[in-house]
Protein backbone atom coordinates (compact mmCIF):
# COMPACT_ATOMS: atom_id res chain seq x y z
CA UNK A 1 0.00 0.00 0.00
CA UNK A 2 2.45 2.12 0.74
CA UNK A 3 4.82 1.74 -2.77
CA UNK A 4 1.04 2.70 -4.43
CA UNK A 5 0.86 5.90 -2.24
CA UNK A 6 4.66 6.92 -3.28
CA UNK A 7 3.60 6.45 -6.78
CA UNK A 8 0.08 8.27 -6.71
CA UNK A 9 1.67 11.37 -4.83
CA UNK A 10 4.75 11.20 -7.96
CA UNK A 11 1.59 11.91 -9.93
CA UNK A 12 -0.42 14.24 -8.12
CA UNK A 13 -2.65 12.52 -6.72
CA UNK A 14 -2.21 13.20 -2.85
CA UNK A 15 -2.89 9.89 -0.30
CA UNK A 16 -3.98 9.23 2.72
CA UNK A 17 -3.75 5.15 3.89
CA UNK A 18 -5.35 3.73 6.81
CA UNK A 19 -2.66 1.56 8.55
CA UNK A 20 -3.07 -2.21 10.31
CA UNK A 21 0.20 -3.56 11.22
CA UNK A 22 2.12 -0.06 12.24
CA UNK A 23 5.87 -1.25 11.58
CA UNK A 24 5.08 -1.94 7.79
CA UNK A 25 3.55 1.59 7.78
CA UNK A 26 6.86 2.87 9.64
CA UNK A 27 9.62 1.36 7.37
CA UNK A 28 7.67 2.09 3.52
CA UNK A 29 7.96 6.02 4.86
CA UNK A 30 4.41 6.73 3.08
CA UNK A 31 3.33 10.51 3.35
CA UNK A 32 0.39 10.08 5.57
CA UNK A 33 -1.31 6.89 7.28
CA UNK A 34 -3.75 6.72 10.31
CA UNK A 35 -2.64 3.92 11.91
CA UNK A 36 -5.83 1.76 12.85
CA UNK A 37 -5.03 -1.34 15.90
CA UNK A 38 -8.70 -2.99 14.52
CA UNK A 39 -8.80 -6.07 13.65
CA UNK A 40 -7.23 -7.60 10.09
CA UNK A 41 -9.68 -7.52 7.96
CA UNK A 42 -11.89 -4.79 8.94
CA UNK A 43 -9.43 -1.66 8.80
CA UNK A 44 -12.76 0.43 9.16
CA UNK A 45 -13.32 -1.10 12.57
CA UNK A 46 -16.66 -1.73 13.05
CA UNK A 47 -19.23 -3.30 10.36
CA UNK A 48 -22.36 -1.99 10.39
CA UNK A 49 -21.46 1.52 12.70
CA UNK A 50 -21.71 4.35 10.33
CA UNK A 51 -20.81 6.80 12.81
CA UNK A 52 -17.43 4.83 13.65
CA UNK A 53 -16.35 4.52 9.97
CA UNK A 54 -17.16 8.08 9.22
CA UNK A 55 -14.57 9.28 11.86
CA UNK A 56 -12.28 6.90 11.05
CA UNK A 57 -11.98 8.33 6.88
CA UNK A 58 -12.75 12.04 8.67
CA UNK A 59 -9.50 11.29 10.89
CA UNK A 60 -7.55 10.10 7.82
CA UNK A 61 -8.53 13.06 5.43
CA UNK A 62 -7.36 15.45 8.09
CA UNK A 63 -3.94 14.19 7.45
CA UNK A 64 -4.28 15.99 4.06
CA UNK A 65 -3.43 19.00 5.29
CA UNK A 66 -0.09 18.32 6.72
CA UNK A 67 3.56 18.87 5.84
CA UNK A 68 5.25 17.65 8.03
CA UNK A 69 5.36 14.35 6.08
CA UNK A 70 5.55 11.46 6.48
CA UNK A 71 3.53 11.20 9.24
CA UNK A 72 1.27 8.17 11.26
CA UNK A 73 -1.35 9.35 13.52
CA UNK A 74 -2.89 6.86 15.64
CA UNK A 75 -6.82 6.06 15.96
CA UNK A 76 -7.35 6.74 19.48
CA UNK A 77 -9.82 3.24 19.79
CA UNK A 78 -8.10 -0.28 19.96
CA UNK A 79 -10.79 -3.11 18.89
CA UNK A 80 -8.93 -6.60 18.99
CA UNK A 81 -10.01 -9.89 17.17
CA UNK A 82 -11.76 -12.50 19.23
CA UNK A 83 -10.36 -15.37 18.18
CA UNK A 84 -10.01 -17.10 21.59
CA UNK A 85 -14.01 -17.10 21.84
CA UNK A 86 -15.98 -18.93 19.36
CA UNK A 87 -19.32 -17.36 18.09
CA UNK A 88 -22.41 -18.71 19.26
CA UNK A 89 -24.26 -20.17 16.41
CA UNK A 90 -26.34 -23.21 16.78
CA UNK A 91 -25.37 -26.30 14.48
CA UNK A 92 -28.32 -28.23 12.35
CA UNK A 93 -29.31 -31.50 14.10
CA UNK A 94 -28.44 -34.68 11.82
CA UNK A 95 -31.05 -34.87 9.13
CA UNK A 96 -29.52 -37.81 7.22
CA UNK A 97 -27.48 -40.59 8.65
CA UNK A 98 -26.60 -42.01 5.20
CA UNK A 99 -24.65 -39.00 4.18
CA UNK A 100 -21.24 -38.24 6.09
CA UNK A 101 -21.97 -35.68 8.85
CA UNK A 102 -19.69 -32.93 7.87
CA UNK A 103 -21.67 -33.53 4.20
CA UNK A 104 -25.24 -33.64 6.48
CA UNK A 105 -24.48 -30.83 8.32
CA UNK A 106 -23.61 -28.57 5.42
CA UNK A 107 -26.45 -29.21 4.06
CA UNK A 108 -28.58 -28.22 7.40
CA UNK A 109 -27.05 -24.98 7.31
CA UNK A 110 -28.46 -24.25 3.66
CA UNK A 111 -31.46 -22.61 4.91
CA UNK A 112 -29.15 -20.20 7.15
CA UNK A 113 -27.02 -19.43 3.85
CA UNK A 114 -30.22 -18.99 1.81
CA UNK A 115 -31.33 -16.23 4.76
CA UNK A 116 -28.21 -14.36 4.59
CA UNK A 117 -27.54 -14.37 0.80
CA UNK A 118 -31.26 -12.67 1.39
CA UNK A 119 -30.02 -9.90 3.48
CA UNK A 120 -27.30 -8.98 1.53
CA UNK A 121 -29.47 -8.64 -1.64
CA UNK A 122 -27.34 -11.44 -3.36
CA UNK A 123 -24.14 -10.71 -2.09
CA UNK A 124 -21.91 -13.33 -1.91
CA UNK A 125 -18.00 -15.13 -1.52
CA UNK A 126 -19.28 -18.07 -3.00
CA UNK A 127 -18.46 -19.26 -6.26
CA UNK A 128 -15.38 -19.57 -6.95
CA UNK A 129 -15.21 -23.08 -7.08
CA UNK A 130 -18.90 -23.97 -6.90
CA UNK A 131 -22.36 -22.42 -5.45
CA UNK A 132 -24.29 -23.46 -2.65
CA UNK A 133 -25.78 -26.46 -4.73
CA UNK A 134 -22.39 -27.87 -4.91
CA UNK A 135 -21.46 -27.46 -1.24
CA UNK A 136 -21.45 -31.02 -0.53
CA UNK A 137 -19.47 -32.14 -3.08
CA UNK A 138 -17.01 -29.50 -1.96
CA UNK A 139 -16.58 -31.26 1.08
CA UNK A 140 -16.97 -34.66 0.03
CA UNK A 141 -13.58 -34.20 -2.23
CA UNK A 142 -12.14 -32.56 0.90
CA UNK A 143 -13.17 -35.77 3.00
CA UNK A 144 -10.96 -37.63 0.49
CA UNK A 145 -7.83 -35.16 1.14
CA UNK A 146 -8.35 -36.40 4.80
CA UNK A 147 -8.79 -39.98 4.57
CA UNK A 148 -5.24 -39.73 2.24
CA UNK A 149 -6.41 -39.41 -1.54
CA UNK A 150 -4.38 -37.16 -3.91
CA UNK A 151 -5.30 -33.85 -5.06
CA UNK A 152 -6.01 -35.57 -8.34
CA UNK A 153 -7.50 -38.28 -6.95
CA UNK A 154 -9.77 -35.97 -5.35
CA UNK A 155 -10.57 -33.67 -8.20
CA UNK A 156 -8.13 -30.65 -7.30
CA UNK A 157 -5.07 -28.96 -8.51
CA UNK A 158 -3.15 -26.54 -6.24
CA UNK A 159 -5.04 -23.56 -6.99
CA UNK A 160 -8.77 -25.02 -6.91
CA UNK A 161 -8.28 -26.43 -3.45
CA UNK A 162 -7.28 -23.07 -1.84
CA UNK A 163 -10.27 -21.91 -3.45
CA UNK A 164 -12.81 -24.69 -2.24
CA UNK A 165 -11.50 -24.05 0.80
CA UNK A 166 -12.51 -20.52 0.64
CA UNK A 167 -16.16 -21.01 -0.91
CA UNK A 168 -17.12 -23.94 2.12
CA UNK A 169 -15.45 -20.98 4.81
CA UNK A 170 -17.27 -18.53 2.57
CA UNK A 171 -20.62 -20.38 2.93
CA UNK A 172 -20.32 -21.21 6.41
CA UNK A 173 -19.32 -17.73 7.51
CA UNK A 174 -22.15 -16.40 5.66
CA UNK A 175 -24.45 -18.86 7.51
CA UNK A 176 -23.42 -17.96 10.34
CA UNK A 177 -24.23 -14.27 9.99
CA UNK A 178 -27.76 -16.01 9.69
CA UNK A 179 -27.38 -17.66 12.90
CA UNK A 180 -26.39 -15.00 15.22
CA UNK A 181 -28.51 -12.06 15.95
CA UNK A 182 -25.16 -9.49 15.14
CA UNK A 183 -22.21 -9.27 13.36
CA UNK A 184 -20.00 -11.67 15.94
CA UNK A 185 -16.47 -10.14 16.93
CA UNK A 186 -13.35 -10.59 13.91
CA UNK A 187 -12.39 -14.49 14.00
CA UNK A 188 -15.01 -15.66 16.10
CA UNK A 189 -16.86 -17.29 13.32
CA UNK A 190 -13.63 -18.34 12.30
CA UNK A 191 -13.22 -20.07 15.16
CA UNK A 192 -16.50 -21.64 15.38
CA UNK A 193 -15.66 -22.98 12.12
CA UNK A 194 -13.04 -24.88 12.69
CA UNK A 195 -13.50 -26.16 16.35
CA UNK A 196 -17.16 -26.51 16.47
CA UNK A 197 -18.11 -27.65 13.26
CA UNK A 198 -17.64 -30.99 11.22
CA UNK A 199 -16.44 -29.49 7.84
CA UNK A 200 -13.99 -27.39 9.93
CA UNK A 201 -12.29 -30.62 11.40
CA UNK A 202 -12.18 -31.90 7.98
CA UNK A 203 -10.64 -29.27 6.54
CA UNK A 204 -7.93 -29.21 9.07
CA UNK A 205 -7.56 -33.00 8.32
CA UNK A 206 -6.90 -32.23 4.80
CA UNK A 207 -4.37 -29.65 5.16
CA UNK A 208 -2.76 -32.10 7.89
CA UNK A 209 -2.33 -35.15 5.15
CA UNK A 210 -1.86 -33.06 2.50
CA UNK A 211 1.53 -31.85 4.68
CA UNK A 212 2.17 -34.99 6.11
CA UNK A 213 1.75 -36.39 2.36
CA UNK A 214 4.73 -34.35 1.54
CA UNK A 215 2.25 -32.26 -1.05
CA UNK A 216 3.54 -29.33 -1.74
CA UNK A 217 3.10 -26.11 1.13
CA UNK A 218 1.92 -24.06 -1.38
CA UNK A 219 -1.46 -26.72 -1.38
CA UNK A 220 -2.04 -27.08 2.44
CA UNK A 221 -0.48 -24.02 3.87
CA UNK A 222 -3.72 -21.58 2.99
CA UNK A 223 -6.69 -24.11 3.60
CA UNK A 224 -7.51 -22.58 6.68
CA UNK A 225 -6.09 -19.78 9.12
CA UNK A 226 -2.62 -20.39 10.53
CA UNK A 227 -3.86 -20.20 14.28
CA UNK A 228 -6.21 -22.81 13.52
CA UNK A 229 -4.34 -25.05 11.92
CA UNK B 1 -1.72 -12.67 22.47
CA UNK B 2 -4.42 -12.38 20.15
CA UNK B 3 -4.31 -14.14 16.53
CA UNK B 4 -3.81 -10.63 14.66
CA UNK B 5 -1.29 -9.63 17.12
CA UNK B 6 0.75 -12.79 16.64
CA UNK B 7 0.47 -11.99 12.81
CA UNK B 8 1.42 -8.46 13.20
CA UNK B 9 4.54 -9.24 14.96
CA UNK B 10 5.62 -11.84 12.16
CA UNK B 11 4.70 -9.57 9.47
CA UNK B 12 5.50 -6.44 10.90
CA UNK B 13 9.40 -6.15 9.97
CA UNK B 14 8.86 -8.04 6.32
CA UNK B 15 11.34 -6.00 4.30
CA UNK B 16 9.78 -3.40 1.74
CA UNK B 17 11.21 -1.41 -0.41
CA UNK B 18 13.64 2.01 1.26
CA UNK B 19 13.34 5.28 -0.53
CA UNK B 20 15.71 8.62 -0.02
CA UNK B 21 12.13 10.73 -0.05
CA UNK B 22 9.01 10.96 0.16
CA UNK B 23 6.92 12.61 -3.21
CA UNK B 24 3.58 14.59 -1.69
CA UNK B 25 1.28 15.94 -3.65
CA UNK B 26 -0.80 19.18 -2.39
CA UNK B 27 -4.17 18.38 -2.44
CA UNK B 28 -7.20 20.95 -3.73
CA UNK B 29 -9.35 21.69 -0.40
CA UNK B 30 -11.17 18.37 0.83
CA UNK B 31 -14.46 19.99 -0.08
CA UNK B 32 -13.49 20.54 -4.03
CA UNK B 33 -11.53 17.21 -4.43
CA UNK B 34 -12.69 13.88 -6.30
CA UNK B 35 -12.33 10.90 -3.73
CA UNK B 36 -11.09 7.43 -4.80
CA UNK B 37 -11.00 4.55 -3.07
CA UNK B 38 -7.64 2.29 -3.32
CA UNK B 39 -7.99 -0.67 -1.38
CA UNK B 40 -4.92 -3.60 -1.49
CA UNK B 41 -7.88 -6.26 -0.43
CA UNK B 42 -8.03 -7.86 -3.90
CA UNK B 43 -11.43 -6.88 -4.23
CA UNK B 44 -12.86 -8.33 -7.74
CA UNK B 45 -15.91 -6.89 -9.79
CA UNK B 46 -19.22 -8.56 -10.15
CA UNK B 47 -19.15 -11.88 -12.35
CA UNK B 48 -15.67 -12.40 -11.73
CA UNK B 49 -14.37 -15.20 -8.78
CA UNK B 50 -10.51 -15.46 -9.57
CA UNK B 51 -8.84 -15.99 -6.69
CA UNK B 52 -6.08 -13.33 -6.87
CA UNK B 53 -2.47 -14.81 -6.82
CA UNK B 54 0.56 -14.46 -4.31
CA UNK B 55 2.41 -12.50 -6.87
CA UNK B 56 -0.07 -10.86 -8.82
CA UNK B 57 0.55 -7.07 -9.10
CA UNK B 58 -2.18 -6.38 -11.44
CA UNK B 59 -5.33 -4.12 -10.57
CA UNK B 60 -9.05 -4.20 -11.02
CA UNK B 61 -11.56 -1.26 -11.94
CA UNK B 62 -14.47 -1.43 -9.31
CA UNK B 63 -17.06 0.83 -10.53
CA UNK B 64 -18.54 3.20 -8.19
CA UNK B 65 -21.93 1.86 -8.35
CA UNK B 66 -21.23 -1.89 -7.86
CA UNK B 67 -21.95 -2.90 -4.95
CA UNK B 68 -21.30 -7.12 -5.81
CA UNK B 69 -17.91 -6.71 -5.40
CA UNK B 70 -15.71 -9.80 -3.78
CA UNK B 71 -13.35 -10.32 -1.57
CA UNK B 72 -10.92 -12.91 -3.51
CA UNK B 73 -7.33 -11.65 -1.37
CA UNK B 74 -5.59 -15.62 -1.47
CA UNK B 75 -4.48 -15.31 2.47
CA UNK B 76 -7.20 -16.88 4.78
CA UNK B 77 -5.16 -14.86 7.44
CA UNK B 78 -8.08 -12.30 8.69
CA UNK B 79 -11.54 -12.22 9.45
CA UNK B 80 -14.08 -12.27 6.75
CA UNK B 81 -17.23 -12.08 8.54
CA UNK B 82 -16.80 -7.90 8.41
CA UNK B 83 -16.91 -7.21 4.96
CA UNK B 84 -19.23 -10.25 4.56
CA UNK B 85 -21.86 -8.09 6.17
CA UNK B 86 -20.51 -4.95 5.54
CA UNK B 87 -18.33 -4.34 2.45
CA UNK B 88 -17.78 -0.73 4.12
CA UNK B 89 -15.51 -1.94 6.51
CA UNK B 90 -13.23 -2.39 3.95
CA UNK B 91 -14.11 -0.34 0.93
CA UNK B 92 -16.17 2.46 2.41
CA UNK B 93 -17.65 3.56 -0.70
CA UNK B 94 -21.10 4.67 0.72
CA UNK B 95 -19.24 6.32 3.65
CA UNK B 96 -17.46 8.98 0.85
CA UNK B 97 -20.76 9.07 -0.92
CA UNK B 98 -22.26 10.22 2.41
CA UNK B 99 -19.59 12.72 2.67
CA UNK B 100 -19.87 14.02 -0.92
CA UNK B 101 -23.96 14.29 -0.25
CA UNK B 102 -22.69 16.32 3.32
CA UNK B 103 -19.99 18.84 1.41
CA UNK B 104 -17.43 17.52 3.15
CA UNK B 105 -15.77 16.25 -0.13
CA UNK B 106 -15.90 17.62 -3.50
CA UNK B 107 -17.33 14.36 -5.72
CA UNK B 108 -16.52 10.35 -5.46
CA UNK B 109 -14.57 9.11 -8.30
CA UNK B 110 -16.45 7.02 -10.86
CA UNK B 111 -14.65 4.35 -10.36
CA UNK B 112 -12.23 2.85 -7.11
CA UNK B 113 -9.35 0.29 -7.81
CA UNK B 114 -8.28 -2.61 -6.31
CA UNK B 115 -5.09 -4.36 -5.56
CA UNK B 116 -3.86 -7.42 -3.46
CA UNK B 117 -1.57 -6.63 -0.87
CA UNK B 118 0.76 -9.12 1.08
CA UNK B 119 2.64 -9.15 -1.94
CA UNK B 120 6.03 -10.89 -2.62
CA UNK B 121 9.00 -8.96 -2.97
CA UNK B 122 9.31 -9.08 -6.81
CA UNK B 123 5.73 -7.62 -7.24
CA UNK B 124 7.02 -4.46 -5.34
CA UNK B 125 8.78 -3.46 -8.51
CA UNK B 126 5.73 -3.72 -10.90
CA UNK B 127 3.75 -2.20 -8.67
CA UNK B 128 6.15 0.69 -8.98
CA UNK B 129 7.23 0.37 -12.60
CA UNK B 130 4.13 -0.49 -14.48
CA UNK B 131 0.68 -1.47 -12.41
CA UNK B 132 1.18 1.72 -10.29
CA UNK B 133 1.87 4.21 -12.93
CA UNK B 134 -1.06 2.24 -15.05
CA UNK B 135 -3.21 2.57 -12.23
CA UNK B 136 -2.36 6.35 -11.55
CA UNK B 137 -3.25 6.83 -15.23
CA UNK B 138 -6.69 5.94 -14.74
CA UNK B 139 -7.30 7.77 -11.40
CA UNK B 140 -5.92 10.99 -13.12
CA UNK B 141 -8.74 10.55 -16.60
CA UNK B 142 -11.19 10.67 -13.79
CA UNK B 143 -10.27 13.43 -12.24
CA UNK B 144 -9.28 12.37 -9.13
CA UNK B 145 -7.13 14.30 -6.60
CA UNK B 146 -7.36 12.50 -3.34
CA UNK B 147 -6.90 8.63 -2.89
CA UNK B 148 -8.13 6.92 0.45
CA UNK B 149 -5.74 3.52 0.34
CA UNK B 150 -7.60 1.34 2.66
CA UNK B 151 -6.09 -2.30 3.79
CA UNK B 152 -7.48 -5.69 4.58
Amino acid sequence: MGVLARVFEAAGIATVGISIVRRQAENIKAPRFLHCQFPLGRPLGKPNDVPFQLDVIRRAFALLSRTDVPIIEDHPIVVDDEADEAATCTLPPRLDPTLHPAVDEALGLRPAYNRQLLAAEGRTALGRVGGPDQIGNLITRMIRLAEGSTLGEAGFDADSVRAAAQDIRAYYEEAALALADHVPAARQVETWIYTQTETGQIIRAAARALKAAGAEQSTWYHLLPGNQA
Amino acid sequence: MSADTAIRARVGDIPVPTFDSTPVASPPPLREARVAIVTTAGLRSAGDVTLWQPTDGSFTVLPAAARDVQLSHFSPNFDRTGFAADLNIVYPVDRLNELAAAGEIGSVASRHLSFMGAQADATFSTILLDTGPAAARVLREDGVDVVLLTPV
